[in-house]
């Protein structure tokens, strides 16, 4: 179970990581996400793994740690407001730069895509 | 357990609330409450500051829960300074803001006052995690804030303001899961006891997460490689976010050296003063950094964003070299500097009101209305913050200055200071110079005017540099006593045996 913990954290990150490294801010919502995914993980993990025991003392003979799984609702209600609100800054940097990039550069229009337009025009 | 210490979370929190249901109130009856609120604020902070300063450690247990496995808030002198900074700064700022810039977002004074609140909540919290939440708070808050005032200029910056912090905000959970799962708290004070404890394989476990750590805090005071999403969103927000913004940085300061004394301090063991020696240098490239973002400003505004960085290099480094003296010179000027690029900030947007389409560029123009109350205040406002006497930023680079011991750190923090600040003296004479003098003939037809509130708030937070230098005396001696709180660990370790006061319940006894 912890390689598979530790695979699943490893590949959530990993992907986040390098979504948030892309110039277009879809990727980088979609990145911070995973990452938020990937640090749950973890910080449910810092309780160390295991299954069926309560986060209640006396009900079995040993019991799982509650404080993660405490921080960790609190990191998800954090992580999903602040989700929304860069989805909807992403919207708003698309409105207004009429442009995805992160930068809210315009589209450098290269030689190729303008000979695609006038191919298209025509 | 006194209940003072939940004041300054409280106080902001129910007048942010009572703002969010009167959106489509008239605009005056809001601006009155909400600083109303932010009055009550300063008043609870000032009675925090009296009781602070007998020395001792006050404990607010939420929900009465022993340390460390409750909550607690922990107020002591440096709590205390900070939160008067805070609540001195926010309550001018607000008088700024309800001069006209709060018009446009019927939830202007309610994201101010939580982001009042979210300060408040770091600087008085006693809990690693704690701490994460007050910074969220504080973040989206900001968000909201640096946005404010609309235009498609601030839609980039605040873009990568967000971005960047939802990222350091991830780092922060890592951090702090590490550490969990090595100590099995997030009380600070027990961390202070458990920390020297770790042994083995699992200090590197730690020695990674402290270090992480101090990464998600130099993202947020801005330290150099972290610095760069910096002038451009402090630039481009409306004057009085911007000048409040002035104290998020030091906020950043503020958990460096809360934690790392205490935490990773001389007593760690193993893990003792863990990446103070990074700190050192990374605090004088940062401050060269600033200086030459500051002469390579080409308008007002942006030089005085990176006069923020310039001040978190100045701080940082004698913070760094861990001295007593160093803390308390770093204190003394932190409380100087933050009022001072404020009130930079503040004449900046000023200045940019009356130039017309020149705004506050650094170029010539017709010759501004107001010029002389106004270069006065520029004039003040420069000769604190480039650290020329007779101002308080001079007392405070000099404290910093005498606070090193002959040594080649000596030598280096010497000449990069004395050299900044000779530079930054330039950057701002030029900026001076070419904005208040070289004008071209005739007035601006039609200024925008400037009324009262705008004015004197501007003015008198200016002015509070005088005021310091007045006090030094006492405020030096109050920063002297602070640093030396904060080397008393021992003091802040016993928090953890504060008795409980458990009110006897009549229908306890009955139950059992």
């Amino acid at each position: 179970m912890e390689l598979l913990f530790a695979i699943a954290i490893g590949a959530l990150t990993t992907s986040g990581v390098y979504l948030l490294l892309r110039a277009r801010t879809f990727p980088v919502v979609m990145g911070l996400t995973l990452l938020s995914y990937g640090v749950n993980l973890f910080l449910f993990a810092s309780g160390r793994l295991a299954t069926g025991q309560q986060p209640v003392i006396g009900t079995t003979a040993s019991y799982s740690d509650p404080l993660p799984q405490a921080l960790v609702l609190t990191a998800i209600v954090i992580g999903f407001a602040m989700t929304a609100f860069l989805v909807v800054l992403s919207l708003r940097n698309l409105a207004d730069n009429e442009n995805d990039h992160v930068d809210g550069r315009r589209e450098a229009t290269t030689a190729a895509s303008k000979v695609e337009q006038e191919v298209s025009s025509k | 357990m006194t209940h003072w210490l939940i004041a300054p979370i409280l106080i902001p929190l129910l007048g942010g609330i009572l703002q969010v249901f009167m959106g489509y109130a008239p605009i005056g009856l809001r601006r009155t409450l909400a600083i109303a609120t932010t009055v009550l604020m300063l008043v609870s902070a000032v009675v925090l500051l009296a009781l602070a300063s007998d020395g001792s450690y006050r404990v607010y247990a939420f929900g009465n829960w022993q340390p460390p496995f409750g909550i607690v808030l922990v107020l002591d002198r440096l709590a205390a300074l900070m939160l008067v900074l805070t609540a001195v700064l926010g309550l001018f700022c607000h008088i700024y803001a309800s001069g006209g810039a709060d018009e446009g977002n019927r939830q202007f004074h309610t994201l101010f006052l939580f982001q009042l609140m979210g300060l408040n909540i770091a600087f008085l919290t006693g809990d690693l995690f704690n701490l994460f939440v007050a910074f969220e708070v504080l973040l989206i808050a900001s968000y909201g804030l640096l946005m404010h005032g609309g235009g498609t200029s601030r839609t980039v910056p605040g873009l990568h303001y967000v971005v960047l912090n939802l990222a350091g905000s991830a780092l922060f959970l890592i951090s702090v899961g590490m550490i969990y799962s090595v100590t099995g708290t997030l009380n600070m004070a027990d961390l202070a006891v458990k920390i020297p404890q770790v042994t083995g394989s699992n200090l590197n476990l730690v020695k990674a997460g402290g270090m992480m750590l101090l990464v998600v805090f130099a993202l947020k005071a801005a330290i150099l490689p972290l610095c760069f999403w910096l002038p451009k969103a402090y630039a481009r927000a409306t004057a009085p976010v911007a000048a409040l913004f002035a104290v998020m940085t030091k906020v950043g300061i503020y958990a460096i050296v809360r934690i790392y004394p205490l935490i990773f301090g001389d007593d760690a063991g193993e893990l003792a003063n863990l990446g103070m020696d990074w700190l050192f240098p990374l605090a004088l490239v940062t401050l060269s950094m600033g200086v030459i973002g500051a002469l390579g400003a080409d308008n007002l505004k942006t030089l005085v964003a990176w006069q923020v960085i310039i001040s978190v290099g100045t701080l940082l480094a004698p913070i760094a070299l861990g001295s007593e003296a160093g803390l308390s010179a770093a204190l003394f000027y932190l409380v100087s500097t933050t009022w001072t690029v404020a009130a930079l900030f503040l004449v900046a947007e000023l200045v940019a009101s009356q130039r017309g389409t020149a705004a506050d560029k650094i170029i010539t123009a017709p010759k501004m209305h107001h010029r002389t109350f106004l270069s006065v205040l520029f004039l003040i406002g420069a000769v604190a913050a480039s650290g020329l006497p007779p101002l308080s930023g001079f007392f405070g680079k000099l404290l910093i200055l005498k606070s090193v011991e002959p040594s080649a750190e000596m030598a280096w923090l010497w000449g990069v200071l004395l050299v900044g600040g000779f530079l930054t003296l330039i950057a701002y004479s030029r900026a001076g110079s070419i904005v208040f003098w070289w004008n071209v003939d005739g007035h601006l037809e039609t200024p925008e005017p400037m009324n009262n509130r705008v004015a004197v708030s501007t003015g008198i937070l200016t002015c509070l540099t005088m005021l310091i230098v007045v006090l030094a005396g006492p405020l030096s001696d109050f920063t002297r006593a602070t640093a030396e709180q904060l080397h008393n660990n021992q003091d802040y370790i016993n928090i953890l045996q504060t008795p409980m006061h458990v009110p006897q319940n009549p229908l306890v006894g009955e139950i059992n």
